[in-house]
């Protein structure tokens, strides 16, 4: 009588948005879509969090201990709660394992942006920019206060004057934009719930392509930009053609992307990524509600009827 | 977007860094010693002095040197002949796992296909 709205209702909710976000924000400009996809990542990732300890709590509530801080009737919960006590408690056992993967992969996450700076704070800086002496081409942005961007001499001697000038306002892209902080959200997210996981590699590509379309508004010419990438991947892959290449694909996706023209606004698009994140809010809001008055009419039960006290 | 975010203060030593790394890129890309002019002409947007000024600098801090030559002076980097640096990052890029994703790197690894694809599109091009 008190689940008007399926409790299960947020938890597929935010399922659809997770599976349907990368989908949808390939059809939007890359700046736009890395702010969707994160948004989206964070809400689905804190609905399906919520909800599972909304339902495990239906079942923590009936200890008997839990009951007397109430303190409500554990009886009159027991008989309306919608889902089963072992379903509940598989809900807390599933919350308790997210709280300690998330843990773990903060530490980790953190440890390995603490050890990156620490390397590189070594390297001697001219401005933002760390060279070092190392004929393989590389290039990467380092987090920090300020970030760093470290580029090898021979992924410099690889490219003329404009390339150069396009990789250096990509990664500069990467350090002004905090792409970092997107990058850790959507991966956070992803460890609280696997059907992220194909956003965050959305999200990491969208990162890119965002960096990409920075270093054509500062170079002024997308063809330049374009085969700064090309050269340099070709190069680099040469390079380290005995190191393994296990993931492939996302390199001649944004060369493609640059010789294209840019992506229009698609006003539809953002609207339903807000439509989504709004229904997943509101249906947990609901569910939430629902479980209050639960828990509301326990405790009623509980004053109105002392013999019930004793369970 | 970006634009208003920064004071004016802010956003001239932001680009006072920038163009100091430019020119420590193109004294890399070099590859030799070189006069000042020839970094400027690879700077697109910065004057003569401006560049002399930074390169200066850079000789301050220890990471270019000068020497004379003819009339001028000509510049050239200063390598790190220990190679401490270049086994640092290399330690940063073959652990994997953590350590290597939270680098924002300018590319990921090419498959065979990719290869052959970029060529075409550089071709294209």
């Amino acid at each position: 009588m008190f689940w008007p709205v399926p409790m299960y209702l947020p938890l597929l909710v935010s399922a659809v948005l997770a599976l349907t976000a990368p989908w949808a924000a390939r059809r939007l400009p890359p700046r736009v879509a890395v702010w969707a996809m994160t948004c989206a990542a964070v809400v689905a990732a804190g609905t399906w969090v919520t909800e599972l300890a909304i339902l495990a709590f239906t079942a923590v509530g009936q200890v008997p201990l839990v009951a007397e801080q109430g303190p409500w009737s554990v009886r009159v919960l027991a008989a309306e709660d919608p889902v089963s006590r072992k379903f509940a408690a598989v809900c807390a056992g599933v919350v308790l394992l997210l709280v300690a993967g998330l843990t773990v992969a903060s530490w980790r996450r953190g440890r390995a942006l603490i050890d990156a700076w620490r390397e590189c704070r070594h390297i001697a800086a001219g401005g933002d920019l760390a060279v070092v002496d190392d004929p393989v081409p590389t290039a990467f942005a380092v987090l920090g206060m300020p970030g760093r961007i470290v580029v090898s001499s021979g992924m410099l001697r690889l490219l003329d004057g404009p390339e150069r000038q396009a990789l250096l306002a990509h990664e500069r892209a990467h350090l002004r934009h905090r792409h970092h902080l997107f990058s850790l959200l959507l991966h956070l997210t992803a460890v609280v719930n696997p059907l992220l996981r194909p956003l965050e590699r959305a999200g990491a590509f969208a990162v890119e392509r965002w960096a990409d379309e920075e270093a054509c508004a500062a170079v002024g010419n997308r063809r330049v930009v374009a085969r700064a990438i090309a050269r340099a991947a070709l190069a680099s892959g040469r390079a380290a053609k005995a190191a393994l290449s296990a993931t492939g694909g996302p390199v001649p996706r944004r060369v493609q992307a640059l010789l294209a023209p840019p992506l229009r606004r698609a006003d539809g698009v953002t609207a339903a990524f807000v439509i989504l994140m709004a229904t997943c809010c509101a249906s947990l809001a609901v569910t939430a509600h629902d479980t209050e008055r639960l828990f509301e009419a326990a405790m009623h039960a509980y004053a109105a009827a002392p013999r019930l006290r004793t369970r | 977007m970006t634009g208003g975010k920064h004071g004016q203060g802010e956003a001239r030593r932001r680009a006072r860094g920038e163009l100091e790394g430019e020119v420590l890129a193109a004294l890399w890309a070099a590859g030799r010693p070189v006069p000042a002019a020839a970094i400027q002409e690879q700077v697109p947007g910065a004057a003569y002095t401006t560049v002399l000024t930074i390169l200066t600098r850079l000789c301050g801090k220890g990471m270019v040197t000068r020497q004379r030559e003819g009339r001028g002076h000509v510049y050239a980097p200063v390598d790190d002949r220990a190679g401490h640096a270049a086994a640092g990052m290399h330690s940063l890029l073959d652990e994997g796992g953590d350590r290597a994703t939270v680098l924002a790197r300018f590319l990921s690894d090419l498959s065979p296909e990719d290869e052959q694809l970029l060529e075409q599109l550089l071709r294209g091009d």
